[in-house]
Order: structure tokens, then sequence, then C-alpha cells
């Protein structure tokens, strides 16, 4: 999909001025964060088991070849196919390969934010394949020719009468006349429409929430059991995900799960887990005939032993940007690529260069909120200073800022030009507000007074203040 | 309480850059409290700014040069004391990490950060003070600054102390914990995103309808208080120490009216 991160300023001033997405992104700040609040109240051990979810993945990372060769051998010894794809390009060019072995048409789709990330639909579609998402929100958005705003939530910017009028204007062998007031009715429509598509479909594509190294298996967990259909009714089950989603065993699986829901929406564990192991075998009632597994890279192999290793422990719960004010501002688009909100600022820029994505670690209060919902413990905020970081030093933000940072930073190093600047500075400028106590207008901070009114200083500084009150105090004793 | 045997700790008020500027009310205010409560207190002339427009820009040579001047200014005291969370923060959190694996800062740092708190929550934690002698008629809400909050854990301290003052009514508003969209130079870098964000925070403060609004965090207090003087709101504005203080007779932050 085409970057558009470097015009976050644009984008986002587009964005707060759409307001049909303002007001579905209240629906973000009202739904989720309660419902995060409450599954978390109910289960006392939740911090615990954050700890231990966090263990469980920096264990991994630590000896992550060791459980990619052993994920591999399993995967084939249950008669799968393991494909390696170092770059976006080279998971394409598998994944069409095998839809032209099975002479594929239709291609059904689980949600999948690798696919995303790799441009699958565009390509797949040039190629002449037609791929089907069948995730209710990624169906609304692919009606819609848009890419997720949300890693797990991806049409949260549309608002219900939107949808009403692209399923009107798309399913238009329907009835004029039927009533699709509810979300229960536009799934019920998205349903109907689907059912064929899972038969029609000669691929199933998934991504994957989880590869068990022990057993070779792909877990994805969902809500609407579009994934179970997408994997089980076509000939061949792709599943693509990227190397981090390894863990070690089953039961490593079951306790991040622990925490995944809960953290993304509120539910104990989502409606459907399924575990796919393999093709079907012999005997089996239903499954692929050919299971394929394509691991991708993409750059995450050069994140390991850097300062960004911990941005791989993430589960994509979306509790980072659930609560994070920056993302309720401006939703996810703005952010210009596939990952938004905190996670996506730490993880971008890793994946498409801080020249590109610099703009999102630099866009944060710091409120530090994302880092106190994540069930990985990610330290978010830090690692968007190691990118302001690595752009300070390789000079990538803008010259302004720069200058103005360091004519600050050469008083702010030198205690007492710092003090003399201030005690002339400080009593002007109180004296230019006069006992307003405020400015409207103030000559180079146009970025606060454009929405905000000053506040002035008092009168002179603290410290002129203080040291004539010690030195009166002086002179009194005798 | 510090056993009066003792001899009263000697802290370093570490003013912040804001206060000393903008709010010296604040700092006056702080210097009491901790008197009040048996300290002897100090004011290094050395100070500046604890370093975060540096460190949260990516400059940290910058950041390094002005926390070794703090230290050093610093490290006659027995304890620290800043009246913000997000100045204690930097102070107490990210020192150690600026200088971590350098053989002559490291250990210098991690003992420093060691004694520097937040002035409430050290008036209630450390020293034992459990009531002010202050008092206000009218109500106030109070916002959590996120440092503060996330950083250092302050929330129910300066509660407990508000609920000594005299006349003073909490009225606590919705989303007490959510940022007020300040962020330090992201208030100017993205003040459309910062402008949305206090839009937010300043409606929660007037549903509130308390007659101040209170923090801990002066610059938080600036970006709000400048945002309800934009909007023409009554809502009076004040660091939470001038009120624990008895010191809220001054014109609030951004002046009456």
């Amino acid at each position: 999909m085409q970057i558009t991160s470097p015009a976050f300023k644009q984008n986002s001033r587009a964005a707060l001025a759409d307001t049909q997405l303002q007001r579905a992104l209240g629906n973000v700040r009202a739904g989720f964060i309660d419902k995060r609040r409450k599954a978390i109240d109910a289960l006392p051990e939740f911090d615990a088991l954050r700890d231990s979810a966090r263990a469980i993945k920096n264990h991994v990372l630590e000896n992550l070849d060791l459980y990619l060769e052993t994920y591999e051998r399993k995967v084939i010894e249950t008669g799968g196919t393991v494909h390696w794809a170092e770059t976006a390009e080279d998971a394409r060019r598998i994944a069409l390969e095998i839809c032209r072995a099975a002479g594929a048409r239709t291609v059904t789709k689980g949600k999948s934010m690798i696919t995303e990330e790799i441009g699958l639909n565009d390509f797949l579609e040039a190629e002449g394949i037609r791929p089907v998402e069948t995730d209710l929100g990624e169906y609304i958005i692919q009606l819609r020719g848009e890419h997720p705003s949300h890693i797990i939530a991806p049409a949260v910017h549309l608002n219900r009468d939107q949808i009403e009028a692209d399923f009107r204007r798309v399913h238009d062998h329907l009835p004029v006349a039927r009533d699709l007031t509810e979300p229960e009715t536009l799934l019920a429509e998205a349903r109907k429409v689907l059912r064929k598509e899972y038969f029609a479909a000669d691929v199933g594509i998934t991504g994957a929430n989880f590869l068990v190294a022990e057993t070779g298996s792909s877990i994805i967990v969902t809500n609407e059991g579009n994934g179970d259909l997408t994997q089980t009714l076509p000939k061949v089950h792709v599943v693509m995900a990227s190397i981090e989603k390894i863990v070690p065993t089953l039961e490593d699986a079951a306790q991040i799960i622990r925490v995944l829901a809960r953290s993304a929406t509120g539910q104990d564990m989502s409606v459907y887990t399924t575990v796919s192991t393999g093709p079907r075998r012999p005997g089996d009632p239903d499954g692929p005939e050919e299971y394929h597994v394509i691991l991708l890279d993409n750059g995450r192999s050069s994140m390991l032993g850097t300062k960004f290793q911990d941005m791989l422990r993430c589960i994509r719960c979306g509790a980072c940007m659930n609560h994070c004010p920056v993302y309720h501002a401006v939703g996810g688009h703005a952010y210009g690529w596939v990952y938004p909100g905190p996670m996506g600022a730490v993880l971008t820029p890793s994946l498409i260069g801080v020249d590109k994505g610099g703009h999102l670690p630099n866009a944060s209060t710091f409120c530090g909120r994302c880092e106190s919902v994540c069930p990985m413990k990610i330290p978010l905020p830090k690692m968007m200073r190691h990118w302001r970081e690595r752009e300070f030093e390789r000079g990538l933000n803008p010259a302004t800022s720069r200058y103005g940072l360091k004519f600050w930073a050469f008083f702010a190093r030198r205690p007492k030009l710092y003090r003399f600047a201030a005690s002339l500075g400080i009593p002007f400028l109180s004296l230019f507000a006069g006992n307003r106590g405020r400015f409207r207008h103030l000559p180079l901070a146009g970025g606060w007074t454009k929405w905000r009114d000053m506040p002035a200083p008092e009168s002179r500084t603290f410290m002129q203040q203080w040291q004539q009150k010690e030195a009166l105090k002086q002179e009194a004793r005798p | 309480m510090l056993n009066p045997e003792q001899e009263k700790p000697r802290v370093g008020l570490f003013v912040t850059c804001l206060v000393d500027l903008f709010r010296p009310n604040v700092g006056f205010a702080s210097v009491k409290l901790l008197e009040d409560a048996g300290c002897v207190v100090d004011v290094p002339a050395a100070q500046t700014c604890c370093g975060q427009p540096a460190y949260n820009s990516g400059d940290r040579a910058d950041t390094r040069a002005i926390a070794e001047n703090t230290i050093r200014a610093f490290e006659p005291f027995d304890y620290v004391v800043a009246p913000s969370g997000s100045c204690a923060g930097m102070l107490i959190k990210h020192y150690p990490a600026l200088f971590a694996g350098d053989p002559k800062w490291e250990e210098r740092a991690k003992a420093f950060s060691a004694k520097v708190h937040e002035l409430v929550s050290f008036l209630v934690d450390v020293l034992g003070v459990s009531a002010v002698e202050a008092s206000v008629n009218g109500s106030v809400t109070y916002h959590d600054s996120c440092s503060g909050l996330r950083e250092l854990g302050i929330r129910q301290q300066p509660r407990a102390l508000l609920s000594t003052v005299k006349g003073l009514q909490l009225r606590e508003m919705a989303d007490a914990d959510v940022c007020c969209g300040f962020g330090g130079t992201f208030c100017v870098k993205y003040s459309d995103i910062s402008n949305k964000i206090v839009s937010q925070k300043t409606e929660r403060i007037r549903e509130a309808g308390a007659g101040t609004l209170l923090a801990g965090d002066l610059g938080c207090l600036m970006n709000m208080a400048g945002k309800l003087k934009r909007e023409g709101s009554a809502v009076e504005v004040r660091h939470v120490a001038e009120v624990l203080a008895g010191m809220a007779d001054t014109p609030p932050i951004g002046g009456k009216g």
C-alpha cells in the first residue's frame, strides 16, 4: 500500500476536520477502554500473567533461530510446507505461486495484518486472482477500497450508516426495501453474501496469532468464525505469518491467549480459537489438501539484538491504540501505513525506515498510557524516544526545531548565563502582558497561541526573588 | 512524621524551569510546605531545567550536560524535591537510564535519583504529612498529570491532602487520568492534535462543575489554563501546591477574568 506517513501532519489535519471520522472515533474511546478495565479487574492475576507472557516471548526472541527450525521440522512432519520469505516481494511471489499451482481464481482471506503489510490483495488482483476478505470489518473496507484503520477493528473509522450505504451500493442484487438499520442485519447480510465465496474459493489465506514450535501448529483467534471457514473449506490453506509469532508450546500459547483477548476487546477469550496442524489426514472429515506456511521476515530479524527487539513481543491486541489520546484524535489512517497508534509509531520506522516514518514516534505526548496497558509490557514511549535519537543523530528532524533546541540548550547548559537571560527576559515578558496575565498572540509561539492563550509570567523569576530574600536574611543576621 | 530528635532533613528544591520562569508562587508554596513539614530548604542556583526538552527530542548530548550540572548541584542534599511529576520522573527514572554503562556517572546518577521526590508524594509518603493548614472556599477538580501518575504512582497523595483543606470540595472529573495534550514540545509541533486533546480535557473539566482546576505540573496547567481562557471559561487554574500551602490568593494561572 502507498505510504503516506511523511504527510502525517496533513493527514491528521484532514482527520480532525472529518466529522464522520470524529463521530466514529468516539466509539473507540467509549467502547474498548471500559470493557478491558472490567475484564482485568475480574482477574487478579492479570499482572502476573503479563509478566509470564513477556517472559515467554523474550525467551523466544533470544532463541528464535532454534524455535523457527523446530517449527519448520514439525510442519513438515505433519505434511505441511514451509516457505521462507525474506521480503514482502518474496512473500507475494510465493503466495502467487501457490495460488497458480492450485489454479485459483478466488481466494478467501481471514483477517491478517501481514497480508496488509505486503500488499497482497492489490498484487493478487493485478495477477487476475480475486481476493475476498471474510472478516466483517475487512470485508467492509475492501468494498470501499480502503485499508484497516485499526489492527483488530479494521473498520472502526466508519459509522453504521456509512456501511449501510456501501452494502446497498455493492449488494445491488438484494431487495431495496430490506431493513439494514441494526448492526445485526448488516452482519447477517455480509454472512449471506460471503457464504457463497467460501465454497467458490480455491485457496484460503489466514494470518496467525501464534505458531507453535512443539507441534507445528498455527493458531488464530477470531470472533466471527470466518477464519475457520476460510481455512477448512478450500483445497489449499496458506498461513502467512511473521517470524516473531513463534511460541515454544501450546501451553505457552494458552498463557498469552489469556492476556490477549482481555487486552483487545475485554473478552475472557475470543469466540473462536482455532488450531491448525498440517493438511487433512486420512480419516479427517474435512480440512485442506495442502497446508502451506509463508514465514515473513521483512526487516524483523534486523530488529533482533537492537534497542527495538522488545517490539517483537507485540501480540497485536490493539490496547495501545485504544488508550492513545493521539489515536483517539486522528484515527488510524493518518499514520499513513499499515500499523497505527503507539505500536505503529515504533514498528513503522523499523519496517519502512525512520526517514519515512519519522513523524510517528514524534507525534506522542509520552503520556505512557500505552505502556501501562500493553499486555506484553513493551516500553513503547522509550522506543519512540530511541527513534527520535536516531533522527537527531542523522539530522532528520526539521531545521527549525533543531536550531531552536540548540539555542535553548546553549543556555540550559550554562546556569549563570541562563539565569542572567531569564532575569532580563521574564520581567520584560511580564510587563508586556500587563495585568491581563496572558497573551492571545506571542511572537515565535504561534503553535501555542493558535489554539490557546499563553499564560504570562508572574513578574520576576523565582530565582531572582529567592536570591533577594536570602540576601535580606543574610543582612538581617547580627 | 520524622523523629524531632533527628536533625532536620536538608532538602534541595528543584524549582523546575516553568515554575522559575512563569509561576514563582508555586516555588514559594513548595518551600512553605516543606518548611512546615520540618525540612530545611535551599535552592541551588546552578539549576536550570531537568533536560526533558532535549531528551525527548533525541538530543542525548545536551541532556547529559544538563543532567550532570543538575546532579552536581544537588549532591550535598539529603533529598531533592520538585513540584512536578514530569520533572521528578525525569530525574528519578530517566537520569539513571541516561548514564547506564558510564563508569564515571552511572553510580552518581543512581545515588542522585534515589533521593529525588515529587513534592506532594514526598510530603505524604516520606515525611508522613497527613493534613495541611489551609482553607479555600469552593470546589476544585484534580487532573492527574501523566508522568506523575504513571511513572511515579501519584494519585492518592494530592487527594488525601486536599481533603484536609478547610472548605474545599473535590469534584472529580471523568477521565482525570487522560493526557491533557501538552506533551512538552508536542503541543507546538503537533498543535492541531494537541488542541483536539486539550479541548476534550476542558470539556471534562467543565462537566465536573468545579470552580478551580488543580494539578501538580505547570506544563499541563498552562496548557489547560490557556485553553480554558481561550474558550472564555471562568474556571480558575492553580498548581496544587498553592492551595495546599494556603497561597492561592494570587491571580490564577493565565490571570483573572
